[in-house]
């Protein structure tokens, strides 16, 4: 199972985090600094895994990274998943993203938040692998934004009417 | 077009961002944020409705002022009323906020629920995945209790969209993880099952990740899973790429599901049908066959995607551990990923390879490569792939290797990183004892092993290296010799002056006829360490100089003399000083024979598991099931003979000390160490007399057990994790007794067997809490009255809150730390009815017997008892609050229990409530 899927830049600053198991909301933060902490420090190059941290969970979970340009992109998993498996899904993620972004960068995962989990909700739901096939992830990200589309067209000629 | 057009975000919620942005110190970003809240907070509270797009836009900035770590505490209502917006786009951004900042705030649970409700009988697939998404996201009780009755015929319903199933399957997976006693199995199982043939690739997946959990659980109700899965796994692996929809990735054919095929045949032994299991093994040869072909593309995701189905059929091969051909195939494999450029695959391939060291078949192959292994231990950059290394060397490790591995590990612990040196330090341990062939190779490996990380050496390292030489009369003047020479270096560490103590201290006679190492010349080397050492040590040496008495007379005066000096006699530290005392006092007046008598050589330590392994277990946990809820649960409680001599009981005095009593290693004979939890097998067949033992929960002392012919009284003081309990045994007959035994379990270490008429005994029992726990020790007891034989069975009142310290703690603490363990699952509470008068003072007085403390003044409502205090034990100590509201008017209680760790909340709160 996935315990948490983290997106922060190379000074730590959180991008995304999004937590199956719960935590509360200081433990997040302290979790997210640790996770930094562990994967900054390591260089380019080495294997992309790494045991837990104390606070996540210590060596009964992996933390699985990749790391792109600015951004890391961190699942912390149990022995239950696949390394490559999972290594594999950042992959799917971030072509994804790169898809629904246009070459994507960090300021769209900053001002689209929202998206962001929308898109990974396709993927991954309660910890679980949902989804990998970039296609059929995309297309249900097309079929929401169309929704979403016709209903602004609702929504800004009601509000134009007020 | 990409699906994401840029243009059409909200710009307030744009705005906002570039500002935090453009902050440009932390403060400065604050104050915007905490402006930005009054203005969302006013919004909310506005006489105004607001419409669907400004809720949006709001709950979106909340969203992101939560991402940059502040707390968020309001909107979470706003958040609720989208969720029944019949637009999608303020229906989703209403269940982003539920399942990114879900608050256990139980009214609002019920109106999520309601909305959920709503949604997954609206037969919208959208608006039913959302819901089934939060529910998963969320997992809580709650939600499990409200619809893990009705998730089954969503998933198995002939008309659910498959997206739907997907979901539905893996919201029901993380039910069953979270609740299981609330997914009910039923007929749906069997429909489950057959999701695996669906047309559907994503279905499949999302179905073959729940089967697999459910199949750990009960592997008999799935076992029709297994012929599917293989079918499956073969027309994936053996077909060219049909029917795969767009599965394929980077030319690999649908390798996300081949991998859960895998995970979940791991679930069962090899198919029993021979058809299924050729059909199993040909899929098996297909996959290591295609490792061997060209690779179809260069890029790294093909590679991955292909060595992560490869990485899982090993896996499955090792589980089975039937084919030796495959096993040796496999061994072959992760051989030359040993040696790949990609560091993932050597980390792969060391950590696969640890769990094939195992096997019969392959072991042999296995240690065809440690060279290397061993090569991977020096040169590897990545300290992940260092610490495979280790971990497979110990796993490859037997008696024909043994000498290099640790030769090896050694001198790699010179360079370690930090935070693996102690894991190597027992790991070395452990295998220079079990594969010592002579022991002098093992007394020279540990004393090697604590000059190089003296300070890892834990105290089960060296205790243990102590209990081998007394027990084998063959290594004990080599050890002397060894630790004589190795305390001659200018510094060494303080673990090495232990060893050397206590070993010179026992058998330094054995090397006293070399002139280089005669006695004086023993203690003199000895004596130089000692103002080097702290205090714990200096005892111990102090001990061993008493030794040194009985052992060579003639030196005598002079240890007299260095005991006599003010520093031993008036040392501040009250332990050194009385040993100073007795020792100088014992060597004076006792003659030669006493001295020999109450010195003499110790005797061999009973075999048991080694102290050490045990250590390494609990640092490597439970074992890689995930699920496993493992709370080890056991206290020591050692009895003791309630008649021991003075002298051979001196070690017991100075428990803190003296490795002779410490951890598990019965010393004289006179104290016997039991683990009281750790057979359950032997509990006596009687009844067991519980009914006095709720009484025991806020006092220490009155009697747990009567009829006519015993009664059974106790005392009992704690401190901090340790205890002791006085049994009391009255003989209320005018009879004798005969026969008569207390024994905590297994062994019957009797009292005086013979209790006569009016006559009382008593036992000593000790206790040490290792670490939190929910059964009570069984003292069982057995005699001979008349003719008869009694059987009794009490169980004995030592419960988690006997371990309390309490806390005194300010309001503002109080709240803070309140706050602090706010995860439901560190909270109980129960309400329940008084049984008893609601008297305060009587209240009090219970709350305090249970070994908090008592705070005033924290809680507003003066009528409410607030209490703090920390629980002991060996491995930890869990800080406890609780509050106990009464209510006189409906005659209830309200109890809540926050600790850091949910089964001690569990456990106190049991215990306590039922006091009053």
């Amino acid at each position: 199972m996935i315990k948490a899927i983290l997106i922060f830049n190379n000074h730590g600053k959180p991008r995304l985090s999004k937590f199956y198991e719960h935590y509360s909301e200081d433990t997040e933060q302290q979790i997210i600094r640790e996770t930094f902490h562990l994967v900054s420090k390591r260089d380019e190059n080495v294997c992309n895994f790494l045991e837990g941290g104390m606070l996540i969970g210590g060596s009964d979970y992996k933390l699985i990274y990749r790391h792109y340009a600015t951004l890391y992109f961190v699942f912390c998993v149990d022995s239950s998943e696949s390394e490559l498996g999972i290594l594999d899904l950042i992959q799917v993620f971030v072509e994804t993203l790169d898809k629904c972004f246009e070459n994507v960068c960090e300021l769209d995962l900053i001002f689209h938040v929202d998206k962001v989990h929308n898109i990974l909700a396709e993927m991954v739901m309660g910890g679980m692998v949902l989804e990998t096939n970039m296609n059929e992830i995309i297309s249900q990200v097309d079929a929401q934004n169309k929704m979403e589309k016709s209903e602004t067209f609702i929504f800004q000629s009601t509000r134009q009417d007020r | 077009m990409p699906a994401v057009s840029k243009g059409d975000g909200m710009r307030g919620l744009a705005v906002f961002i570039s500002d935090i942005r453009n902050c440009k110190s932390k403060e400065a970003e604050i104050k915007r944020i905490n402006k930005e809240l009054a203005n969302i907070r006013s919004k909310f509270k506005g006489d105004k409705a607001l419409d669907g797009y400004s809720k949006k836009k709001y709950v979106c900035k909340l969203l992101f002022i939560f991402l940059l770590g502040h707390d968020i505490d309001f909107g979470h209502m706003e958040a609720v009323n989208l969720l029944s917006s019949n637009k999608y786009t303020e229906k989703q951004i209403g269940y982003l906020f539920i399942s990114v900042l879900v608050n256990s705030n139980s009214d609002l649970i019920r109106l999520i629920n309601n909305a959920i409700k709503n949604d997954l009988a609206s037969r919208n697939p959208t608006f039913m995945n959302l819901a089934l998404h939060c529910i998963a996201n969320v997992g809580s009780r709650e939600m499990a209790e409200a619809f893990a009755s009705e998730i089954p015929s969503i998933l198995v319903a002939g008309d659910t969209m498959d997206s739907v199933k997907q979901s539905a399957a893996l919201c029901l997976l993380r039910l069953n993880r979270t609740s299981t006693d609330l997914v009910p199995m039923g007929e749906w199982t069997a429909r489950v099952v057959h999701l695996l043939n669906d047309q559907h690739l994503g279905v499949v997946t999302a179905a073959a990740s729940l089967i697999t959990t459910l199949a750990q659980k009960s592997p008999d109700d799935f076992k029709t899973s297994i012929s599917l899965a293989v079918a499956r796994l073969s027309r994936i692996v053996t077909s060219a790429s049909i029917d795969l929809q767009d599965y394929t990735y980077y030319f690999v054919a649908a390798p996300w599901l081949s991998v859960k095929l895998l995970r979940l045949l791991q679930c069962y032994p090899p198919p029993e049908d021979a058809a299924i299991r050729s059909r199993l093994t040909e899929c098996l040869e297909t996959i290591l066959n295609k490792a061997q072909e060209p690779p179809k593309s260069k890029k790294v995701q093909h590679s991955n995607a292909k060595n992560a189905v490869l990485f899982e059929a090993i896996t499955l091969i090792i589980h089975h551990d039937s084919e030796p051909t495959l096993l040796v195939r496999a061994c072959n494999q992760l051989g030359q990923f040993l040696q790949h450029r990609e560091t993932n695959l050597r980390y792969l391939a060391l950590e696969s390879m640890c769990t094939l060291a195992s096997s019969e078949f392959s072991h042999e192959t296995v240690k065809t490569h440690i060279e290397t292994v061993i090569n991977a231990l020096k040169t590897e950059r990545d300290v992940s792939v260092r610490q495979r290394a280790v971990d497979l060397l110990y796993a490859m490790c037997d008696r024909s290797n043994a000498k290099q591995i640790v030769a090896e590990m050694l001198s790699y612990l010179e360079t370690a990183d930090y935070s693996i040196r102690e894991e190597i330090v027992l790991k070395v341990a452990i295998l220079a004892e079990k594969y010592a062939v002579d022991y002098t190779w093992y007394v020279d490996t540990i004393l090697n092993l604590i000059r190089i990380a003296g300070d890892y050496v834990s105290e089960e390292v060296w205790y243990r290296v102590i209990q081998i030489v007394i027990n084998r009369d063959d290594v004990q003047g080599y050890a002397a010799k060894t630790v004589f020479e190795a305390l001659q270096a200018p510094a060494c560490h303080e673990n090495l002056v232990k060893v050397g103590g206590y070993i010179l201290g026992e058998f330094g006679n054995l090397i006293a006829g070399d002139s280089r190492s005669s006695p004086l010349v023993q203690f003199n080397l000895l004596h130089s360490k000692f103002h080097l050492c702290s205090v714990p040590t200096r005892a111990l040496l102090l001990s061993a100089y008493i030794k040194f008495i009985n052992l060579f007379p003639e030196v005598k005066t002079t240890i007299q003399d260095v005991l006599r000096s003010d520093s031993q006699l008036r040392n501040a530290d009250v332990e050194l000083q009385q040993r100073a005392v007795e020792y100088l006092r014992l060597s004076c007046i006792a003659s030669t024979d006493i001295l020999a008598t109450v010195l003499e050589e110790m005797p061999p330590f009973p075999e048991r598991e080694s102290s050490i392994l045990a250590k390494l277990k609990r640092k490597k946990g439970p074992g890689n099931l995930p699920d496993i809820d493992d709370a080890r649960r056991h206290v020591n409680g050692s009895t003791e003979h309630s008649e021991i001599t003075e002298h051979t009981k001196k070690g017991s005095t100075h428990p803190f000390d003296d490795p002779l009593n410490l951890s598990s290693t019965p010393s004289t004979g006179a104290s016997l160490l039991v683990d009281v939890f750790s057979d359950s097998t032997t509990l006596a067949p009687v009844d067991v007399s519980e009914e006095n033992f709720p009484r025991f929960v806020c006092k220490n002392n009155g009697v747990i057990f009567e009829n006519q012919l015993l009664q059974i009284g106790l005392k009992s003081e704690y401190r901090q994790n340790l205890g002791r309990m006085y049994v009391f045994f009255g003989n209320k007959t005018s009879t004798q007794f005969l026969s008569f035994s207390a024994s905590l379990n297994v062994h019957a270490k009797t009292v005086e067997p013979i209790i006569e008429g009016g006559a009382q005994v008593q036992q000593i029992l000790n206790i040490e809490c290792i670490s939190d726990f929910t059964d009570a020790p069984l003292l069982s007891i057995q005699f001979r009255y008349g003719g008869a034989l009694q059987n009794i069975a009490v169980k004995l009142p030592v419960m988690l809150n006997k371990f309390f310290q309490p806390t005194e703690m300010t309001s503002q603490d109080f709240f803070q730390r309140w706050k602090q363990l706010g995860i439901p699952q560190q909270e109980v509470q129960k309400i329940f009815k008084a049984k008893h008068p609601m008297d305060t003072e009587v209240a009090k007085a219970k709350i305090l017997g249970f070994g908090v403390a008592l705070l005033d003044g924290v809680d507003p409502n003066p009528a409410n008892f607030v209490g703090a205090g920390v629980i002991h034990t060996k491995n930890t100590q869990v800080g406890c609050l609780l509050r106990l509201e009464p209510n006189t008017q409906a005659q209830m209680y309200r109890l809540t229990l926050r600790t850091s760790r949910d089964s001690v909340s569990q456990r106190l709160c049991d215990l306590l409530s039922e006091q009053f």
